[in-house]
């Protein structure tokens, strides 16, 4: 199934996709990866406040290329989800809703996810230039001097993505390699 | 002797940065064309085709295939004869990082320190590894290694009682447990033998040969074939999302090893295979 989304989105969204369904993704959402996600439990730890309201939020785990003159942006796709499972489930906890990344999760993630309601998304592993096209705004917005780290706020239009874990912990990994698996 | 000036090392090193971050390979790019056909899986096949036109579009603006423009790996062969003129090799090899890099818009991926991880900003230091050879070339090979696909390696001191098809079996247990981690569909490079650190380099090695050439060692050229029939009935397929197109090439090296040992190293690389070369 196909759905358009608009980001942020609540959990009655979330309770909609199934792993497996195809999404546009429209609207605003945030990048962090390994060091500002760090940087964000760390805030976290010490009762400061995040630099975004995390509420109904997607964060997009990139870390783009430097936009060449006349671009928004440069090269943008995702990077392996499972070195955010430290932190992810926090983050969870206080209400983000999804997240866009590419490979496997643990089942801390994935039971957060369950718990309070919240998807995971695949984006494609090395089609940065491509996924670039759909970024129509970016902007710093905390921790600048991680460079390529840095928390950035995108606007993104008809982004593509597959809901790679939905919020009963279907998981289309697991489905689609039990299906084209000649020993099982 | 023959003389060779460091800004021309510079200046190559630069120009390959640049060109194997925007230009996909085309040994690479025929596999990958080759897989779109033989894909039985729907979604992969979409996966397959987006990541060629991912790259046509790369090409055509000059722009990173992928963000992830890695960490310089740098092979160096020079001969006895040659004598680098105007500064140091490495310092000539690191600058040409340096200005690819940043005059590429390219992302500096490099911290300075494992623990301390503060970015160095121009994506130096590179990790350069020279063979001396007789003659007055120098040859210098490139492969930003992206860290995705890197993070997926493995090396094990395997026991010669173990034989070929526990090498068999670690390459299987290494690529299934990668899973969709490292963006299939994947090279594996695969160096068995020497020791621990020289099985590794032999691995990275094998990824810098075009996924079309198969080793002329026939009992290693029946492994390529084999492992590479094998990874992909695990049905991981491309992006991990399911097909019978998880890698596109398994490139195996050997090196005479001690009586007692049987090193095996798997370096794991994504589609994008990044190898470029000079020689000047």
């Amino acid at each position: 199934m196909h759905h358009n989304i608009t980001a942020p989105f609540d959990r009655n969204t979330v309770k909609e996709l199934k792993a497996g369904d195809t999404i546009s993704l429209s609207g605003v959402i945030y990048t962090a990866r390994d060091a500002a996600h760090k940087k964000l439990i760390e805030l976290l730890k010490e009762n400061k406040k995040l630099p975004f309201d995390i509420e109904n939020q997607t964060i997009y785990y990139v870390g783009p290329c430097p936009a060449k003159e006349g671009e928004i942006i440069g090269s943008a796709g995702p990077t392996s989800s499972y070195r955010m499972d430290a932190y992810a489930p926090e983050l969870i906890k206080l209400g983000e809703t999804g997240m866009i990344g590419k490979g496997l999760r643990n089942e801390h993630v994935i039971n957060a996810m369950k718990e309070y309601g919240a998807v995971y998304f695949g984006a494609i592993g090395g089609a940065g230039a491509l996924m670039a096209e759909c970024i129509k705004k970016q902007e710093i917005i905390a921790f600048p001097e991680l460079g390529a780290e840095a928390v950035r706020k995108l606007e993104v239009k008809d982004f593509p993505l597959t809901v790679i874990i939905d919020c009963y912990g279907n998981n289309l990994y697991e489905i689609g390699k039990n299906e084209y698996r000649k020993c099982k | 002797m023959r003389d060779i000036d460091a800004e021309k090392i510079i200046e190559a090193v630069k120009n390959m940065c640049m060109n194997a971050n925007y230009y996909l390979n085309n040994d690479i790019k025929q596999a990958m064309e080759s897989g779109l056909q033989s894909e039985r899986s729907p979604i992969g096949t979409q996966i397959l085709d987006k990541l060629l036109i991912n790259a046509e579009l790369a090409a055509e603006k000059k722009v990173a295939i992928c963000q992830d423009t890695g960490m310089a790996v740098v092979f160096v062969t020079i001969g006895q004869e040659v004598h680098i003129t105007g500064g140091g090799l490495a310092d000539a090899i690191n600058e040409g990082v340096r200005r690819g890099y940043s005059e590429g818009f390219l992302r500096k991926s490099v911290v300075g320190d494992p623990i301390e991880r503060v970015n160095t900003g121009d994506n130096t230091p590179a990790v350069i590894h020279y063979e001396i050879i007789p003659g007055d070339a120098l040859k210098i090979e490139l492969a930003p290694k992206g860290f995705g696909s890197e993070n997926m390696s493995a090396l094990r001191m395997l026991k010669p009682s173990d034989g070929i098809e526990g090498v068999k079996s670690f390459i299987l247990e290494a690529v299934d447990k990668a899973g969709p981690n490292p963006c299939p569909p994947i090279v594996v490079g695969v160096g068995i033998g020497g020791t621990m650190e020289k099985a590794a380099i032999l691995a990275k090695r094998a990824l810098l040969r075009p996924v079309n050439i198969r080793s002329n060692i026939e009992y290693v050229k029946n492994l390529e074939k084999e492992m590479l029939q094998k990874i992909n009935e695990l049905g991981i397929g491309p992006a991990g999302l399911g097909g019978n197109n998880t890698a596109l090439a398994v490139n195996v090296e050997t090196y005479p090893t001690h009586i007692a040992g049987l090193p095996v190293a798997i370096n794991i690389s994504c589609h994008v295979t990044r190898h470029a070369e000079a020689v000047l």
